[in-house]
């Protein structure tokens, strides 16, 4: 999709950019990370041409950019920087169709196209649509930055730290929102960031740059375990093992092979289910809900004619099944529980997280399935 | 040129006049200035009223202003540099209350956290914060001062306005220059000067010297 | 006062008229040649700062030297007062403009750039709205500095309000000298009041949210 050979950029006598090549396939999500100055943002801007490069070339789709109009070049490809980039005497509508303005859309669809975003980003058309960007707080301006830059339903995505400008809890929620949205849309995108924790959240590899030039480029996993030199190992930081938990999701880890009963199920059938070998059991409530486990302490200490609800350890925690191992561990710390629930979509029990289960996969990080693929 | 030659007392007495004029005036006004705007960070509701009062003294043409004043002052001296003064004061007030006012809260904070009393948080933070801006409105007042007093002649109170209105009447451009020459030379001078000490007072606000180098996310 | 005015209707109104039209053309002219003059500098690099320079030369010299300085050229009466209060009013407007558009922050442009706007755009549609309330601050200066200087339009026969006050401290004459500067000081006030108003009306809505 897009192709950067042996691309330089220099600034007088500084190497900004120095022998970059980098293949990038379509649907990837590409991180470029570094120290500030290392070239990252220059790297990305070579690619919508805002800066064209000394040497080397740069092609999109088999074709050189240098031989294309820039204009028309940016407006194929959805931009989102820092919030500063929203206009603020247009209104988010205007803001939002503002590719599509340039390129001469009739004014329906532009605002069928406005209405269409707004929703996709999670803001109410209505209410917003007709606001300057200052009423906007921090985190909503950016929703609407990621709206523009997906306007004209660009096949590729430069990002330039957009998320940079917001306070933690909403930088958080925002990244697990454009996940998601990135799950819907599938765009190509090359993202800019100085923050180790969003790179490997997002990636699906992580070129890391130093000096104007490419460090290690490697799947997160690659990136933490294999780190190529020293640089790497002191950039990816020493929390290395927390990152390993936020790379891992819940529904790859968990322990499936789970039994669930009905508070009114009776002690022997829960005795039945022990006996044929089951270890995991999830009492779970008529709607479907996770709402306790039992003890086999407690099972055998019982008469087999009462029920399951009488056992029920009437607390646990949990947690959905498309989180990170790191949620979990969250989750089980904040309610000192040694083991959590995993749930669907549908708040069925699927699965569990134990301490054990935990132990086990930082000790031996080869359970990652994502390295399998 | 021929007539600052032939002349040069004339025009040296009327540019120390001019000064004299000058430097009276804008030397009251920052007093008087500083001091409202101070008072105006104090008590916040009166800054609308007193801005809006001296914004609407600063509107009024220099001409007719001086003219309103003749009945209460007569001609000459007072009631140039009492006009002066109220010109003044919208530049001065302004520039002391947002050079107080923009002073980041958190080190006001500290001041006060340090247990420092109200006059010694004025004398030793708001003051020294926001002397950059207060000189940035200095600096315009003098400018204007120079400027408002050549119509000052005028009235009588002398300075270098005397040799542009002789010059005017008798439309010799050699007069006008005469009287023009030191002027610009002076603004120019009051202006340049105010600005070194400026950056002199503002020397702790620069930031980092720049790296030259791309800047990066 | 009143009666001042009353007794001498018409001899006022004509002096009201030519004080309005002095300063108006002034201001139409400074306009419409400074803003296009500053889009222009903003536009060629080697512009800034020689632009720069000679506006903040031009800002330093007194309204009356200006003045003076016409009458060599132009004699007495319109065209000198005309060029005079041209010169005076054009300088604000240019060099609000010229920075307003200077100073418009470069991430934003960056963005703009950045979705595909072509350069004229990123002028038109995002520097010269950014640009307006900076740039009618300067016609608000030009303004006030105009029908002021239009006072002093009296010393060289251009034929204002100023006439008023000349004649009224010449002969003595309080009741004329008060009429001048009280007329004159509420031609400048609603003159800035208006401009306030062209203000409100011309920032663009989603400016006026303060950040």
């Amino acid at each position: 999709m897009i192709r950067l050979e042996n691309v330089t950029k220099q600034f007088g006598v500084v190497k900004a950019v120095d022998q970059v090549n980098l293949h990038i396939t379509p649907g990837e999500f590409l991180v470029l990370i570094g120290p500030s100055g290392c070239g990252k943002t220059t790297t990305m801007k070579m690619i919508n041409r805002l800066i064209d490069p000394s040497a080397g070339r740069i092609l999109i789709k088999g074709k050189d950019i240098s031989a294309e109009d820039p204009i028309q070049l940016r407006r194929q490809i959805g931009y989102a920087i820092q919030e500063i980039g929203l206009l603020p005497h247009m209104t988010i509508a205007d803001n939002i169709a503002l590719v599509p303005r340039l390129l001469k859309w009739p004014k329906k669809k532009q605002r069928q196209r406005v209405e269409e975003l707004l929703e996709m980003v999670g803001l109410d058309a209505a209410t917003f649509m007709h606001k300057y960007p200052r009423q906007l707080s921090g985190g909503q301006r950016q929703r609407v930055g990621v709206a523009r830059a997906l306007a004209v339903d660009p096949p590729i995505m430069l990002m330039d730290e957009p998320f940079g400008a917001l306070d933690p809890i909403t930088r958080e929620q925002m990244q697990d929102e454009f996940i998601k949205l990135q799950e819907q849309v599938k765009k190509t995108i090359v993202f800019v960031t100085h923050d180790m924790d969003e790179a490997l959240k997002f990636a699906d590899r992580v070129a890391i740059m130093n000096h104007g030039k490419i460090i290690q480029c490697d799947s997160p996993e690659m990136i933490l375990r294999r780190p190529a030199n020293k640089f790497v190992r002191d950039f990816v930081g020493s929390d290395h093992t927390l990152k390993q938990l936020s790379l891992i999701k819940v529904k790859e880890a968990m322990i499936t092979d789970i039994d669930t009963l009905h508070p009114d199920n009776t002690i022997a059938q829960a005795k039945e289910l022990f006996k044929r070998g089951s270890s995991n059991i999830v009492v779970v409530a008529k709607t479907g809900e996770a709402i306790g486990y039992i003890n086999r302490e407690d099972l055998n200490k019982t008469p087999e004619d009462r029920f399951v609800s009488e056992i029920t350890v009437n607390s646990i925690s949990t947690v959905a099944s498309d989180k990170t191992l790191k949620d979990a561990l969250t989750v089980m710390l904040k309610n000192d529980a040694g083991y959590i629930a995993v749930s669907d979509e549908n708040r069925k029990p699927v699965g569990l997280i134990t301490s054990s289960r935990l132990r086990q996969i930082v000790s031996e990080p080869r359970l990652n399935s994502r390295e399998e693929q | 040129m021929q007539y600052i030659l032939q002349n040069p007392g004339t025009v040296l007495k009327l540019t120390l006049e001019h000064i004299q004029i000058s430097l009276i005036s804008v030397a009251v006004s920052i007093v008087i200035g500083v001091v409202i705007g101070i008072i105006l960070t104090r008590i916040k509701i009166l800054q609308g009223p007193v801005l809006g009062l001296a914004g609407v003294l600063y509107t009024i043409p220099s001409l007719a202003l001086f003219a309103m004043l003749i009945p209460f002052f007569g001609l000459g001296l007072k009631p140039t540099v009492f006009a002066l003064i109220l010109y003044s004061q919208l530049a001065i007030i302004r520039n002391t209350v947002s050079g107080i006012e923009t002073i980041d809260p958190s080190i006001i904070e500290v001041a006060e956290g340090m247990g420092m009393t109200g006059w010694q948080k004025l004398f030793l933070v708001e003051l020294p914060l926001g002397l950059p801006v207060i000189m940035a409105g200095v600096r315009m007042v003098t400018v204007m001062a120079i400027g408002v007093a050549t119509i000052a002649s005028y009235i009588s109170a002398g300075g270098l306005g005397d040799l542009i209105f002789l010059g005017m009447q008798t439309v010799d451009l050699n007069v006008i220059f005469a009287g023009a020459l030191p002027l610009i030379i002076l603004a120019l001078g009051a202006d340049r000067i105010l600005v070194l000490l400026q950056r002199k007072l503002e020397r702790w606000r620069e930031d980092l010297p720049s790296t030259g180098l791309v800047k990066e996310g | 006062m009143l009666q001042y005015i009353l007794t001498h209707q018409a001899e006022f109104m004509v002096l009201l008229r030519q004080h309005v039209i002095l300063t108006c053309s002034a201001i139409g002219l400074a306009t419409s040649i400074g803003i296009p003059l500053a889009i222009l500098a903003s536009r060629i690099p080697f512009l800034e700062r020689p632009v720069l320079l000679l506006g903040n030369l031009g800002q330093t010299i007194p309204s009356l030297v200006i003045l003076a300085l016409c009458i060599p050229f132009l004699g007495i009466g319109f065209a000198p007062s005309l060029a005079a209060l041209f010169l005076r009013a054009i300088l604000p407007i240019l060099m609000n403009t010229f920075t307003g558009i200077k100073n418009v922050e470069h991430g934003i442009i960056e963005a703009a750039r950045g979705m595909g706007m072509t350069e004229n755009q990123i002028l038109w549609k995002v520097q010269i709205p950014l640009t307006v309330p900076v740039m009618i601050a300067g016609l608000r200066t030009a303004v006030v500095q105009a029908v002021s200087l239009a006072t002093l339009a009296a010393f060289a026969g251009g034929g204002s309000l100023g006439d008023l006050i000349q004649q009224g401290i010449m002969m003595v004459d309080q009741e004329r000298l008060m009429t001048g500067a009280v007329s004159t000081a509420a031609l400048a006030l609603l003159a800035d009041f208006i401009i306030g108003l062209l203000q409100q009306w011309l920032t663009p809505q989603g400016l006026k949210i303060s950040a």
